[in-house]
């Protein structure tokens, strides 16, 4: 589904992806975990070309993100990504966050939009709250609307940025919940954060990044309870 | 001290007259200067810093040189290429709109710049195109941020258009020196446009809060 080699980028001086090589496949779950600042997020924004890189490939679903040919909006209808922040539009009810895109970019009729959205609200039990807007949503509603938004496009695969690091702690069960409902129904995930039992429960594979280079990949039984690397280890200590 | 109303009884059509044209010209202005102003404002966020330059020195120049040396530019120097007899209210209107829209490029580049990046990458991030971003997302939530220092363009623009007195456009200020002219007297002629100039602009500032409060609900 998602394959990346080498990949580089440097933001000015700071080289911050090092060559960076993994093979997502169909319906695999990959979380990504790692110290801050070692990369992950501009890993994961390569992937959908919100950042652009330097060097190396990355292959979404057939198309070449490099490839001048590339159409990078046909690319992005294909990827789902959910922020940390949200990034609910706020001039617009829940229901014209989910509905827009599918209209203005998949060209679906309101009546379709709509049925989809509201099928996607029921889905993360947010049905009553179609018609307001996002201010008025706790943290935790607000990311489970990103999360159907991005869904509405019906996306091949989803990007999670630390989406429940800007939660309180009561909220981020129920965004995790969704998301391992996702995982369940054979969505194709990339998954950074900072959860290690949603990692250990859901991930497929863990990788382990720190300062721009995955330094130990495995399943979450060899991360968690075997790490190789000296940095895995001394990382994994503080925080479990 | 005597205050001789009767020679601002007799002065009220010529004020009234010299009102309207105060409106004209700052309505005229606000119009044209939000239209350029909007034109030079996205010229001023293209990436290319050649295709940027000419108007980021539009904005330097009518920015940072006084309005009234560009009224005197435009009335005696600009126009009298185009016409033999430069009407001094067509140049006030001129020079007003480019003023305005210098100030009104740096409003809508700071109301698009205010707009958090995430909004623009989610927008991406749900195969938008940069175009169909702006108008759906960037420009909505921007606009809505603009009015307020707009507004306040205006009202600046009411106050500004008195300049145009010294190319002796006919708007309000122009009667208050014909009057101050004519008796010799002070306070009668410049209280009085004072007074009208402070009727304009709270009235003004009123309806742009009532504006803002319907915007915000
Ligand atoms: N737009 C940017 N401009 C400059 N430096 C950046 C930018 N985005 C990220 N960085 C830097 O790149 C490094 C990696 O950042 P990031 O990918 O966000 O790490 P992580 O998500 O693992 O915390 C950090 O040192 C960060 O300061
Ligand atoms: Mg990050």
């Amino acid at each position: 589904m998602i394959q990346v080699t080498n990949l580089k980028k440097s933001f000015g001086s700071l080289q911050v992806l090092k060559g960076i090589d993994v093979h997502i496949h169909e319906k695999e779950v990959v979380v990504v975990i790692g110290p801050s600042g070692s990369g992950k997020s501009t890993f994961l924004r390569c992937l959908n070309l919100l950042e652009d890189f330097d060097e190396g490939d990355i292959v979404v679903d057939g198309f070449h993100l490099k490839d001048p040919k590339t159409d990078l909006n046909k690319v992005r209808e294909e990827v789902g990504m959910v922020f940390q922040r949200f990034n609910l539009f706020p001039h617009m009810t829940v229901l014209d966050n989910i509905t827009l895109a599918p209209m203005k970019v998949r060209k679906w009729s309101k009546e379709k939009a709509t049925e989809k959205a509201m099928q996607l609200l029921a889905k993360v039990g947010l049905q009553d709250k179609a018609h307001v807007y996002p201010d008025s949503l706790s943290g935790g509603q607000a990311q489970r609307v990103a999360i159907a938004r991005a869904l509405a496009m019906e996306p091949k695969v989803m990007l999670f940025d630390e989406p429940t690091s800007a939660l309180d702690p009561e909220m981020v069960g129920e965004v995790l919940a969704v998301m391992k409902q996702l995982a369940k129904e054979g969505m194709t995930m990339v998954v950074v954060t900072h959860e290690m039992g949603f990692a250990r429960e859901v991930g497929d594979r863990v990788l382990f990044m720190d300062g721009g280079v995955i330094v130990e990949e495995g399943t979450p039984q060899q991360i968690f309870d075997t790490p190789q690397h000296e940095r895995t280890k001394s990382f994994l200590s503080k925080v479990l | 001290m005597d205050f001789r109303f009767s020679i601002i009884v007799e002065y009220a059509p010529f004020f009234l007259k010299g009102v309207l044209w105060t409106i004209g010209l700052s309505l005229v202005g606000i119009f044209f200067g939000t239209i350029l102003g909007l034109a030079i404002g996205l010229g001023k966020m293209v990436q290319n810093r050649l295709v940027r330059l000419p108007f980021d020195w539009y904005v330097h120049f009518f920015r940072g040189t006084p309005l009234f040396v560009q009224i005197l530019l435009i009335h005696f120097g600009v126009m009298p290429i185009f016409t033999a007899q430069p009407n001094p209210l067509v140049s006030g209107a001129i020079s007003l709109s480019l003023n305005a829209a210098a100030y009104i490029a740096e409003i809508f580049r700071a109301g698009i710049q205010s707009i958090d990046r995430g909004q623009m990458e989610a927008a991406r991030s749900l195969g938008m195109t940069h175009v169909q971003a702006m108008r759906y997302i960037i420009l909505p939530q921007a606009i809505k941020r603009m009015i307020p220092p707009l507004g306040n363009e205006f009202i600046v623009l009411i106050k500004d258009s008195s300049l145009a007195a010294i190319i002796a456009a006919p708007e309000l200020m122009y009667w208050g020196r014909a009057m101050q002219g004519q008796y010799y007297r002070v306070w009668e002629p410049y209280l009085t446009v004072a007074l009208i100039y402070l009727v304009l602009t709270l009235s003004l500032s009123k309806l742009l809060h009532r504006l803002e409060r319907r915007y915000d609900a």
